[in-house]
């Protein structure tokens, strides 16, 4: 069935469309996310909608390079009016983002709907890059997005040491000589060509979970940049293969919203389950610590109880120990039976316990870490 | 002014406002070289403004700096910085010796990464500031003084003759507080000029030979023995500065 699936013109299109975007949005969106402008993406390709539509009512064409090149000037536009907005008023850039996002959207929404009126016959159309209509890519789509991704792509490499440092500490890059702003420009304006080789597949709506989603997931998997901007790419890859195929095995569903609903899945699998940052990993590991504290504290109980008495080894019933502590019952019991099987403590014929010349080290070096 | 020594940095009616109003006003400043000098004053006198104005990390609304007697953009490459450890996110995906790589590169210029003599350079950074075992540790992982000394690391890197410091001790364990002292006592002896932001009075005779006290204005500037006196303290800190009776009357 894969095979005849791939063997579909339109599919085969759409798959690859889908994962070059996955790939370009993923890996630029690294960059956006680090910076912690994480809305950049959302703002530029909502700016981006009217954009498209004074394209075509300014030249009656529906060509992709007419109509992306419209949407990249206008989100181009937008991110420097962010700019103007945050450095001219004391409006800080989130709130700047959502005035531009929001004027800049409505003004398409208002131009869209003057289009549908219009009596052209080439109107019907341009309403897919609201949630995209990744059917309709052709292969001339196709090679404009593997043009503006792979320059993207390729800047983003030449100019990898340049980027690192302005997303980790801008300041010292102005230090040590580079231009920032103009960095900082050019890195906009990649992000901007992520976002607008997207707009037809997933469409304005919901491009941002590609700049975001991927390069999120990714960093709970990662501790490096290298390995998170190419998690992110392969992230952005398997959503934008799986939504494809999601979307033509499932009648009525999408592409967009599918690749989005991927990447959603993989969002939430890197959050739950990512190694160290993990929810999970995260519940674990302090449960662990809360175990090690209860078992560090009754060894010392058990330590200062030994002190009443002439040898250090005089065993205590469980019931004394449990009166010594605020700790509940069971933490008590599971405590003891943690300490005895490292061989702190250990337990007689009758169930008391006392402490092991080891016990007794740990007990003493716990108290000099604490004085 | 008036000196008797050539000075490295030079600054010149250095004024700087936010919103018109002035954070700093009207600063003259000559510092000699193989100094380390302390900028003092209280909170909001605009002593991180003067060390960032001073490397044009942010506009002058009127004034020059120079350095060596070059303009200051002509000679920024032989300016050294640390910056406030809290400037930046140290959850950051990277690790100790990639921050400290950081360092070269102005040096290395566009595009050229950093290559194998980088990194050595940068173990021996890394080294002189005791962090030698965390080099390969994500940055996040790293104590406030950890992190500090790899800051240090990164502007040893940058090999200059100039370097410009912001609270370095500011949050810093004992080891690292000597670690940087050791360091700056190094840099002065290989004739190199330090500025740092400082806001511990006690310590300023000890660690520093030169200090600028800065209240919006500059109030005093020159060696610690003759400026770091009761009289300008006052006029720097206002009534604030009762402790000072007691402490630091010796130095006067």
């Amino acid at each position: 069935m894969i095979f005849s699936i791939l063997q579909d013109y339109t599919l085969r299109h759409v798959i690859f469309g889908a994962a070059i975007l996955g790939i370009v949005s993923g890996t630029l969106g690294s960059f956006a996310v680090l910076r912690q402008r994480s809305l950049l993406g959302d703002t530029m390709s909502h700016a981006a909608l009217p954009g498209i539509a004074l394209a075509f009512m300014i030249t009656g064409s529906k060509a992709p390079f007419i109509l992306l090149t419209g949407a990249a000037l206008a989100g181009w536009l937008g991110t420097l009016a962010i700019l103007v907005i945050t450095g001219r008023t004391r409006i800080k850039e989130d709130g700047a983002q959502g005035i531009v996002l929001s004027v800049f959207f409505g003004i398409g929404l208002v131009l869209l709907s003057r289009i549908q009126r219009m009596p052209s016959a080439a109107k019907a159309g341009l309403d897919k890059f609201l949630f995209g209509q990744a059917a309709t890519l052709l292969t001339s789509d196709i090679i404009a997005m593997l043009v503006v991704g792979g320059t993207a792509m390729v800047v983003m490499l030449v100019l990898w040491k340049e980027f690192k440092l302005l997303s980790f500490d801008p300041e010292f890059l102005t230090a040590s000589g580079f231009p920032t702003r103009t960095l900082e420009y050019i890195l906009t304006f990649l992000i901007v060509g992520a976002v607008v080789i997207g707009l037809q597949t997933v469409g304005v709506v919901l491009m941002s979970a590609m700049v975001v989603a991927p390069a999120a997931s990714a960093r709970q998997w990662t501790n490096r940049l290298e390995g998170m901007v190419a998690l992110s790419g392969v992230f952005g890859a398997i959503a934008g293969i799986s939504g494809a195929l999601i979307s033509s095995l499932v009648e009525k569903v999408p592409t967009g919203p599918a690749i989005v609903l991927a990447l959603g899945c993989i969002a939430a699998c890197s959050l739950l389950f990512g190694p160290e940052r993990g929810i999970l990993s995260q519940i674990l590991r302090r449960q662990r610590n809360r175990q090690t504290y209860a078992a560090n504290r009754i060894l010392q109980g058990l330590w200062v109880l030994s002190l009443h008495h002439k040898e250090y080894q005089h065993p205590h019933a469980i019931d004394t120990l449990e009166a010594l502590f605020t700790i509940s019952r069971g933490s008590v019991r599971g405590g003891l039976e943690a300490l005895a099987s490292q061989g702190l403590i250990k337990k007689d014929s009758i169930g008391r316990f006392a402490l092991t010349p080891l016990g007794r080290e740990k007990a003493l070096a716990l108290e000099g870490e604490q004085s | 002014m008036e000196h008797n020594f050539e000075p490295v940095i030079q600054v010149n009616d250095l004024t700087v406002s936010y919103h018109e109003k002035p954070v700093l006003w009207d600063v003259d400043l000559a510092v000699p070289p193989a100094v380390l000098m302390a900028i003092v004053g209280p909170n909001g006198a605009g002593k991180t403004t003067l060390l960032k104005a001073m490397m044009g990390l942010i506009p002058a609304t009127a004034g020059e700096v120079s350095l060596f007697g070059k303009p200051r953009k002509e000679a920024m490459r032989r300016i050294g910085y640390v910056p406030q450890r809290t400037a930046v996110d140290w959850d950051f995906p990277t690790t100790s010796l990639d921050v400290v790589l950081m360092g070269s590169y102005g040096r290395l210029g566009w595009i050229k990464r950093p290559g194998k003599s980088e990194k050595i350079a940068a173990m021996s950074a890394l080294e002189k500031v005791g962090m030698t075992d965390f080099a390969h540790r994500q940055i996040s992982q790293l104590s406030g003084g950890q992190q500090q000394r790899v800051f240090l690391a990164r502007a040893l890197l940058q090999d200059s003759d100039v370097y410009m410091m912001d609270e370095p001790f500011q949050g810093v364990d004992a080891t690292t507080e000597r670690a940087i002292i050791a360091l700056l006592k190094e840099l002065r002896e290989a004739g190199k000029t330090v500025v740092c932001v400082h806001h511990d009075l006690q310590t300023v005779p000890e660690y520093f030979d030169w200090v600028t006290l800065l209240n919006v204005r500059r109030i005093a500037s020159g060696p610690v023995s003759s400026t770091f006196v009761p009289e300008n303290l006052k006029k720097t800190f206002g009534g604030r500065i009762s402790f000072l009776k007691e402490n630091e009357e010796g130095v006067a």
